[in-house]
């Protein structure tokens, strides 16, 4: 085996399959702009992607949130900054643990079941099936999925970060022993809008990203079952890596200075 | 019509395609006479859905030209490629039902899609095409996943036949059916066929179906069309392909690639 031949291998095949989900992504979003819009397929979606993550956000947002008050503690505790906690956790709730926790959720639960069932609906020919119907398939399918997630997400960010501070206030004030209004105080205090606002644009964006891995990765699934296991598995783990990708470029471009 | 050259409802070609290193379509030269019904007979993997997909627009061909009704297709695109599907019904191999919608939304779903009728309108439709491939009003509000596979097909080809088309494409209307099912399916197609007076093209390796539901008969090999002829004149086809094909017999020039 030729090492060169297998990197050059590697290098190839990296641009060619980031050329085809950029041509996809560009077909999905001027397909968003041109008639006809199902909003009725897009409200389906909105429930499916958005309103079923709750659950699941919520919980991972409230424990985050605790985690986080715990570890800032114990730090703070070192050089007597112990009454930095609330400030802290709100911080990094909403700048980062926030937006990437649910987006890490979300790309686990959506990116998979969107690739499941483009996947499957790709090798049972009802893709084919939608064209033979005079119905584009990227406007039926891929375009309220990603209309429904970057809607979704930044509703559920915000709701997971409120959850998130809240799961910090808790075990603030169960056992930490904070006082339960200067701990509202100072976090109120001290966040300010941009924080807020910094993390619901990662939001929206990791929507994206989350359900055009999944459409993505189901559209182009090829054979059977094993086909479209392969095309979940992808989905998942291309959204995750993407998102802590963009989450790195983002963060630095918004808080650049 | 002796002496009256009609316009060819389909016309291939030289149409090839390619994927990979591996040829599929090596230049398919076909035409369908309006009205009639030609089978496409041919080994499993021999590219018979492909030239299917390549006609419909699912599939672009690398080189050749198709042409419906006399007009060229082969690189239409958006609206004119919609405008020309609608001529078209298509029965897929395993039905391609879509199972998040109940059997009536199948069959009327490219009247709603497609050409914006209501959906009250458009689910009497869809019963009226379900009594005409034998199906009950009942089934209308099943999901295709409660349904048998000679259910199922049934249902594909009510769909199918919803819009009226001109031009129906049945892609292995048999396969994965028993021996009675499949002679239903061949009767409903025969049937709705005369009754709609509309131009099919089939494509399956089930000889006795082929048998069935053709008027004209080509056989497709190695990517190209290796005999064509009315159905009753396949046993003197005179062609060693054909022969082995239609007797179903291992030896012969045609060698099974094990190897896709």
């Amino acid at each position: 085996m030729n090492v060169f031949a297998a990197i050059g291998r590697m290098t190839l095949g990296f641009f060619r399959e980031t050329g085809r989900v950029s041509l996809f992504a560009g077909d999905s979003v001027s397909a968003i702009v041109r008639p006809p819009v199902y909003w009725w397929l897009i409200a389906q979606q909105l429930m499916r992607i958005g309103y079923f993550s709750l659950p699941v956000v919520g919980l991972t947002a409230f424990f985050t949130g605790g985690v986080l008050a715990l570890q800032i503690y114990i730090g703070g505790n070192r050089y007597g900054a112990e009454s930095i906690v609330p400030q802290i956790v709100a911080l990094g709730i909403t700048r980062e643990l926030g937006p990437v926790i649910a987006g890490l959720m979300v790309a686990g639960r959506v990116a998979a079941a969107i690739a499941a069932e483009i996947g499957t609906m790709r090798v049972t020919e009802q893709i084919d099936a939608l064209t033979t119907l005079s119905t584009n398939p990227v406007k039926y399918l891929v375009v309220p999925r990603l209309a429904a997630a970057v809607i979704s997400m930044p509703i559920l960010v915000a709701i997971a970060d409120s959850v998130g501070i809240f799961g910090g206030y808790v075990v603030g004030t169960a056992s930490l022993g904070f006082n339960g209004s200067i701990y509202l105080k100072n976090t109120i205090d001290f966040v300010t809008r941009q924080d807020v606002t910094s993390g619901l644009i990662k939001a929206a964006v990791f929507g994206f990203i989350i359900a055009l891995m999944g459409c993505f990765n189901g559209f182009n699934s090829k054979g059977g079952a094993q086909g479209v296991g392969a095309a979940t598995t992808n989905a998942v783990v291309s959204a995750s890596i993407l998102i802590l990708a963009a989450n790195y470029i983002l963060t630095s471009l918004l808080f650049s200075r | 019509m002796i002496g009256v050259a009609a316009v060819p409802k389909i016309e291939l070609r030289g149409v090839k395609k390619r994927f990979g290193d591996k040829i599929v379509l090596d230049g398919v030269d076909l035409s369908i006479q309006p009205g009639h019904s030609l089978v496409v007979i041919g080994g499993s993997g021999t590219g018979k859905s492909v030239m299917i997909k390549c006609v419909l627009g699912i599939l672009r061909p690398d080189e050749g030209q198709i042409f419906v009704d006399g007009q060229e297709v082969t690189h239409l695109s958006g609206r004119r490629r919609d405008a020309v599907l609608k001529k078209f019904g298509m029965l897929f191999q395993g039905a391609a039902l879509f199972d998040s919608l109940p059997v009536w939304e199948n069959v009327g779903f490219g009247l709603i899609q497609g050409r914006g009728i209501s959906r009250t309108r458009a689910r009497e439709i869809a019963i009226e095409k379900l009594a005409k491939v034998g199906l009950d009003s009942d089934v209308a509000m099943l999901s295709p996943a409660e349904l048998s596979g000679g259910m199922q097909k049934r249902v594909g080809l009510a769909r199918a036949i919803a819009a009226d088309p001109e031009i129906i494409f049945f892609d292995e209307p048999t396969t994965g059916l028993d021996p009675i099912m499949a002679d239903v399916i061949n009767d409903l197609i025969v049937s709705t066929v005369k009754d709609l007076g509309v131009t099919t093209l089939s494509i399956t390796h089930d000889m006795v179906s082929a048998r069935k539901i053709s008027d004209h008969i080509a056989m497709l090999y190695k990517g190209k069309i290796v005999w064509a002829g009315p159905t009753a004149e396949i046993d003197s086809s005179e062609s060693a392909l054909v022969d082995q094909f239609i007797h179903g017999r291992a030896e012969g020039p045609i060698k099974m690639e094990v190897r896709a």
